[in-house]
């Protein structure tokens, strides 16, 4: 048992390890606190269409050697994506769903083959799977300022997330504009996916948007309960599961989000048995 | 002077009118009921009188101290709310919204006039019960108890009754009388004819060139209206 937490305790000592690991503690609390309205939204898969994006932006700065502002480059194109993601879903004929995958695989089939033609040492299940301890100094910054971004939008403005959630034509009539919430919401959420697919990679980080708050609506009957709870579980998932991937030795961004996935399924138990008695 | 007055009004999408030339008062008080077919405009008027449509011509005017923001609005209900995961409580104060810029919490005053409203409504046995978990008459009641937080003169309901049944139907119909009693103006859309010709004072019968406005009396000695009311008989057999 003190090897156990001998080993833990060393794992904890790399800067590396603590940088990872504030980093993915505001992104999970981020990305969690963001996917509660999306998915309530209906608008689930728009962090995965978002991460795809990412991918073409990040394959093409890398691809012309932009690389040190593959970032810079990234961000911008994600956010415009944003934007115009949630544009489509309101007004035009294609449905949310088929905007999102068109702009997704096109973005990955435009990105992929930029990089096959330049640089074919680029290594591709980087971007795919993340890896959360190659986080730079310049993602740290920038994650704590998301982080408080999005704490700070929460705080302030729960009560008018909650109604542009629940009732976009009700919020309209009483002068609580949903264009302005969602558009900070699709900001918010392109930075988390930019900053999310270093460390989960372009195919996961769609996962700390939806899992915490899908398992948050099985237990909790209050929108305030499923916002606190989402952040919760985010977290723990997050810690349990970088923890686990390090003494199982299992990619860390993969440990996580199957952790994501173990907790839904008691979730779902729990509120199944619940039903029954 | 009325509370709302719609003067040669006309709306429409990319120059395509829906609504031409409509003129009609709302005095405090009234209970008017929008009846039409579909495709005839109601849901047009409604967002021009919410202030979320421009008008193409003529104007709407607010009067008698009234302004838009005092609206209470019950729209219908999206496939979204159904499941959605909060509390009747939560829902129903984020109808004092519309008085809030720059503050950011619901005051003490609100909270207690939010468990009156609720009260009032009957659903406060379920304050604390998850909206998905109710029924669609519930479900109907907490949003007009949400439009009541909003309203300070005036009730704009959207086809209330939608997929509810007779007996949650006509609870409904008795609990928004009861407001109008008590002073509310209510303004209607509904397919629901027995219920227009039962409750209202006033009826706007919406249709392309020939829209009529007037008392229920009125309508129910108006020439035009009985062709309607034929005319749809007809498409209906």
């Amino acid at each position: 048992m003190t090897d156990f937490f001998a080993v833990l305790a060393s794992f904890f000592s790399y800067p590396f390890v603590q940088k990872a690991l504030l980093v993915g503690s505001l992104i999970s609390l981020s990305a969690a606190l963001l996917g509660t309205t999306l998915v309530l939204k209906r608008y689930s898969m728009i962090g995965d269409g978002l991460s795809h994006v990412g991918f073409g932006a990040l394959a093409i700065a890398t691809s012309f050697h932009i690389a040190d502002v593959a970032m810079g480059f990234a961000l911008p194109v994600v956010v415009i994506a944003a934007f115009f993601l949630l544009r489509l879903s309101e007004n035009s004929k294609i449905h949310g769903d088929a905007a999102i995958a068109l702009i997704s695989t096109t973005s990955l089939a435009v990105g992929y083959m930029v990089m096959h033609k330049n640089g074919t040492n680029v290594d591709v299940g980087n971007y795919m799977f993340g890896n959360v301890f190659t986080i730079t100094d310049g993602d740290a910054v920038l994650s704590v300022v998301l982080a408080i971004a999005v704490m700070l939008l929460f705080v302030f403005f729960y009560h008018k997330i909650f109604c542009v959630t629940f009732d976009e034509s009700f919020s309209k009539a009483i002068g609580v504009s949903p264009g302005i919430y969602n558009g900070v919401i699709a900001v918010l959420t392109a930075v988390v996916v930019v900053l999310g697919m270093r460390m989960m990679g372009t195919l996961l980080i769609s996962a700390l948007m939806i899992f915490p708050s899908l398992t948050s609506m099985r237990f909790c009957k209050s929108f305030r309960g499923v916002v606190a709870a989402s952040a919760l579980v985010s977290l723990l998932a997050f810690l349990l599961g970088i923890v686990l991937a390090h003494l199982l030795d299992f990619p860390a961004g993969s440990t996580i989000v199957v952790v994501n996935a173990l907790i839904y399924l008691m979730a779902m138990l729990f509120s199944k048995i619940r039903g029954r008695l | 002077m009325a509370l709302i007055t719609c003067a040669s009004l006309s709306l429409g999408y990319e120059g395509k009118t829906v609504v031409s030339d409509l003129t009609f008062q709302v005095e405090k008080g009234n209970y008017l009921c929008i009846i039409g077919e579909n495709g005839s405009g109601k849901s047009t008027l409604i967002r021009a009188l919410l202030g979320l449509k421009e008008v193409s011509r003529g104007e709407i005017r607010y009067g008698d101290g009234f302004s838009r923001q005092g609206i209470g609005y019950l729209p219908q209900q999206t496939l979204v709310q159904r499941d959605f995961p909060a509390t009747v409580t939560e829902i129903v104060r984020t109808g004092f919204l519309n008085r809030k810029r720059f503050s950011f919490f619901y005051s003490e005053e609100e909270k207690e006039k939010a468990n009156g409203i609720m009260d009032k409504l009957s659903v406060s046995p379920y304050k604390s019960s998850s909206y998905k978990a109710l029924s669609g008459g519930q479900q109907q009641r907490v949003l007009l108890a949400r439009a009541l937080c909003a309203a300070k003169d005036l009730l704009l309901l959207d086809e209330p009754t939608a997929g509810l049944d007779p007996l949650m139907s006509s609870t409904l119909y008795r609990m928004i009388e009861q407001l109008n009693h008590e002073g509310l103006t209510i303004i209607m859309v509904t397919h629901d004819m027995d219920a227009a010709l039962r409750y209202a004072s006033h009826i706007l019968h919406l249709h392309k060139d020939t829209s009529f406005f007037g008392t229920r009396e009125e309508y129910d000695h108006c020439q035009v209206c009985a062709q309607f009311l034929d005319g749809e008989e007809q498409t209906n057999d």
